[in-house]
């Protein structure tokens, strides 16, 4: 389609309104648009179906998306639910007993500390894997594909390590 | 074109941005805490056991550095999520103010689980 197209990243995350697109578009490689032209165009926001159907985002964007994702997921609803559980198991004999035999036992509960354990995992490994660029480590190409490769396989695993011990 | 301008200002974001790696740093440390806990346990895990390893001191001190380090990281982050989608800036302003008074209502309930 397009050549020399290159995005811009931030370090909070790709799903930011603003991500720009650089370099040539489509149907100005012939003639160089004016200034003015190219302020107008810049910078260019792409909707949400632009960004998951028409671009193919490298996977270090699709980290980088989750990250933000996995993170509002853990502040609402889990924060809340989780202090509610802590809440009730530590005020009581009968709530300990309430939220390990009744409570958490229901599919449902079960389901959600599922998803709770994938957006955990997930904003965990994404988090250490930005911290270690920070630094100046990974930050090549090959080394930061592989990093973002390696952090859904460890979410992954762990979220599956999770399910097996809530089911079996 | 590239431009190479001089970094000024209060730099309130370079702030964010600190006390956004650092409190993550803390909250990771208390996560390999909790799994080192519940890794070198001997026996089942009943309610006695549970309410004794939440009325130790160091556990207490430390669950709430967690608190206070999921209040402020969340702060960070929910602010960059609201500047970056919510629009118009009055809808921002109103989830900016719920977010922080959701925040206040955790770090008091963690307190009040914590200190009961």
């Amino acid at each position: 389609m397009c050549e020399n197209v290159e995005f811009r990243f931030y370090s909070s995350g790709l799903l930011r309104r603003d991500a720009i697109i650089r370099g040539r578009e489509c149907g100005a490689r012939e003639k160089p648009m004016s200034s003015a032209a190219a302020k107008r165009r810049r910078p260019k926001y792409l909707s949400l179906s632009a960004l998951l159907f028409e671009i193919r985002l490298p996977p270090a964007a699709w980290v980088s998306g989750f990250h933000r994702i996995s993170g509002f997921l853990l502040f609402l609803p889990f924060t809340a639910w989780l202090l509610y559980l802590l809440d009730t198991s530590l005020a009581s004999e009968q709530g300990f007993a309430h939220v390990r035999s009744d409570y958490l036992e229901s599919p449902l509960a079960k389901l959600a500390l599922l998803v709770f354990a994938w957006a955990f995992a997930h904003h965990f490994c994404a988090g250490v894997r930005f911290l270690l660029i920070d630094m100046n480590k990974g930050v090549d190409l090959p080394q930061a594909r592989y990093s973002s490769y390696a952090v859904f396989a460890a979410s992954i695993l762990i979220t599956l390590f999770v399910g097996w011990r809530l089911w079996w | 074109m590239v431009v190479n301008r001089v970094v000024v200002g209060a730099h309130y974001g370079t702030g964010s941005w600190i006390a956004q790696r650092v409190t993550a740093l803390l909250m990771a440390l208390y996560t390999l805490l909790l799994l080192g806990v519940f890794l070198a346990r001997r026996g089942p895990m009943d309610y006695a056991a549970w309410k004794a390893l939440f009325a130790s001191g160091w556990m207490r001190v430390a669950t709430l550095i967690f608190a206070v380090s999921l209040a402020w990281h969340a702060w960070v982050g929910l602010r960059d999520i609201l500047m970056d989608y919510a629009r118009p800036d009055s809808l921002r302003f109103a989830l900016q103010v719920a977010s922080i008074v959701l925040i206040a209502v955790y770090l008091g309930w963690t307190v009040q689980i914590l200190w009961r």
